[in-house]
């Protein structure tokens, strides 16, 4: 299990969750990777993509304007 | 065994295409999802830019609709391929700057490249929510079979919700869906979709007559043309098209435009251009921070502050103190008076 970070801010949905779904293909089961956005959009809709592609948002953080949002992956 | 066929569907997140996949889900077929992002795509970050927006529910419609219809969903940027659609259009542009024909071939041979690198997994067929008639450029039997053939789908490109009206398709001819279980769909009136995603249990879908993209937007429309026409090209990038979805775009002068945040929301948006762009903001009262795109000379600055604090609190003050602020430059404060609203002529809004 490798822990990885994304740099997503200033990007506006969906555009986070496209580069979300774009790294995760390159993880393996188990990997955590960590999102880190400014649009507040990506506090409802990478939940959503993770939700509908089996992979499990185990929390997020708010710090300043920035959310960071943690993804267990699941292959 | 017999083999199991899946179909790949274009989802807008719109009701058709949510209605399309699930009248193939009743038949039996696994379908996953695919939803293309060119920049003009109406979702989620508007919501996120706005302060009116704020009680919406911040949801991605495509997403949402996955989710209803427990689908995989794939979201494709094709932001850079889809300038030549834009720039290029085959078809010609609709009534806006829209070219609905080339954009829905271009996804459809989108899908038909997934469909051939998913080959092995099964997938066979694409599905979309099209309905002729449903829209006037590029829902209309004519066009139907220009979208097949161009896009290189050809016969394995079916539409649940309009087939009886279309001949046959290889899913249908070759048994693997039941065409009598299909739709005859067609025409502008949307009560025979009402009326089957109630008999699906549909709520809370996307408004049905709601346009999925900004170039179907008269205003947005203008704005796109009045950058291309300024700058004497038609090249955009991804900041340009996201700027021109807010604010007010004033053009006080041909060499350079103001985009007045409308709100808190848009203020803290534009904020982000702070190092790219000469920004105007009021500091004596409340108001909005600004932009500016283009060349402004030193002498039009006062100008361009007035009609920025026309939009602020401090309108009818005698003077109101403006911070100017130019990328990599010290910070000025001027003092100016704001200019009436007979002074901001109505041919400056773009």
């Amino acid at each position: 299990m490798s822990h990885y970070e994304l740099d997503a801010r200033r990007m506006l949905c969906p555009m986070p969750v496209i580069k979300t779904q774009n790294k995760i293909k390159e993880l393996a089961d188990g990997d955590i990777l960590e999102v880190f956005c400014t649009d507040p959009g990506a506090l409802s809709d990478i939940p959503a993509w993770a939700r509908i592609n089996g992979h499990e948002v185990i929390g997020h953080r708010e710090k300043d304007d920035e959310i960071i949002i943690s993804v267990r992956v699941s292959v | 065994m017999t083999k199991k066929h899946k179909a790949i569907a274009l989802i807008s997140g719109g009701l058709d295409s949510l209605l399309a996949v699930r009248v193939l889900q009743e038949q039996g077929i696994e379908v996953e999802g695919i939803n293309f992002y060119t920049g003009f795509c109406v979702e989620g970050h508007t919501h996120a830019i706005r302060n009116s927006d704020k009680d919406k529910q911040k949801r991605n419609n495509a997403l949402w609709a996955a989710e209803q219809l427990g689908i995989k969903l794939h979201i494709v940027d094709v932001i850079e391929e889809y300038k030549d659609v834009l720039l290029n259009p085959k078809h010609g542009y609709g009534a806006n700057m829209n070219p609905c024909l080339d954009c829905k071939v271009f996804m459809v041979s989108k899908a038909v490249e997934w469909v051939k690198e998913n080959r092995k997994d099964g997938f066979d067929f694409i599905i979309t929510g099209e309905v002729i008639g449903q829209r006037p450029m590029s829902q209309r039997k004519k066009t139907m079979p220009i979208i097949a053939a161009e896009s290189g789908a050809d016969d394995i490109l079916l539409r649940p919700l309009c087939a009886k009206n279309l001949p046959a398709t290889k899913p249908e001819l070759e048994g693997w869906v039941d065409r009598e279980k299909l739709y005859d769909f067609s025409g502008r009136n949307r009560k025979p979709q009402i009326a089957l995603a109630e008999e699906f249990g549909f709520k809370d879908y996307a408004s049905p007559a709601g346009g999925c993209c900004f170039l179907t937007d008269k205003s947005y429309s203008a704005k796109l043309v009045d950058m291309w026409q300024r700058r004497g090209t038609r090249e955009y990038e991804m900041d340009d098209i996201m700027l021109l979805k807010v604010g007010r775009h004033l053009r006080p002068k041909p060499e350079f435009k103001i985009i007045i945040a409308r709100d808190a929301g848009e203020s803290k948006y534009l904020a982000g251009y702070r190092k790219q762009f000469l920004t105007i903001q009021v500091v004596s009262h409340n108001g909005p921070l600004s932009i500016v795109d283009g060349d402004i000379k030193p002498e039009d600055i006062e100008l361009a502050a007035g009609v920025v604090a026309r939009y602020g609190q401090g309108r009818d003050a005698e003077q109101v103190e403006v911070e100017v602020s130019v990328p990599g430059e010290e910070k000025q404060t001027i003092k100016i008076t704001p200019l009436l609203i007979e002074q901001v002529p109505e041919d400056w809004h773009v």
